[in-house]
């Protein structure tokens, strides 16, 4: 009864934050904020209904699995992000409009891939 | 089963059909590649909470598997995908 109760606040909990993402890929504005939403929230949506399963079945071998999910999600969300974000960076994808800050913008080279610091700007700035 | 558990199955089926409506609504909308393959994610990822949920419901530990499965090649979908985007398109081309 007690685990019910519990394995239910989890699966509620874990749909609410699915929620959350789904909201926030619908309603931001911008690849960059709408990946800031779901790669969080999404993660955390589905760990917490594994926890909910690991409560529900009472098994060993389930809660491995169940862990092995979670740690799957929890490893591979990040680095596919990365790997999007960089890409929609470098084909041009547009930023909002009300972006404050770019760091990028101007020192990247998007043919080359090389990036310039700071120091080496104002050491080609200083030079001729 | 015990009622609360049901009814709050019932409810989190709900919640998650309404979720993936919002991220398919992203999907077809979505104004470049990087935002449907974000949507895409998205989708994947709610749906091992589906099988989850769906192997609470029936009691079936199998599908645990299935969402061990789904969650491994949604990753490398969108590798692939952000490796098509960078290497294979031009610049400002979506």
């Amino acid at each position: 009864m007690i685990i019910d109760i519990l394995a239910a606040l989890f699966m509620v909990a874990g749909s609410f934050f699915m929620l959350v993402a789904s909201l926030g890929v619908f309603r931001m504005p911008d690849l960059l904020t709408r990946m800031h939403a779901t790669t969080k929230s999404g993660v955390l949506g589905a760990g917490l209904i594994m926890c909910a399963v690991m409560l529900f079945f009472v098994d060993s071998g389930v809660t491995l699995k169940a862990l092995a999910v979670m740690a799957f999600t929890t490893l591979t969300s990040p680095i596919a992000a990365h790997a999007i974000g960089r890409a929609g960076y470098f084909i041009g994808v547009p930023l909002w409009d009300k972006t404050v800050k770019d760091e990028l913008h101007g020192r990247y080279d998007e043919e080359t891939h090389v990036l310039r610091s700071p120091e080496q700007m104002q050491d080609t700035q200083e030079k001729p | 089963m015990n009622p609360i558990l049901d009814y709050t199955l019932l409810l989190c089926f709900a919640v998650l059909s309404v979720a993936m409506f919002l991220a398919l609504w992203r999907l077809f909308k979505g104004p470049t590649l990087p935002d449907r393959v974000v949507a895409l994610e998205l989708i994947a990822s709610m749906t091992v909470g589906l099988i989850g949920l769906y192997a609470i419901r029936t009691g079936r530990d199998a599908f645990i598997d299935v969402a061990m499965v789904l969650a491994l090649t949604a990753f490398l979908a969108a590798i692939g995908f952000a490796r098509y985007l960078e290497k294979g398109s031009h610049r400002d081309d979506h």
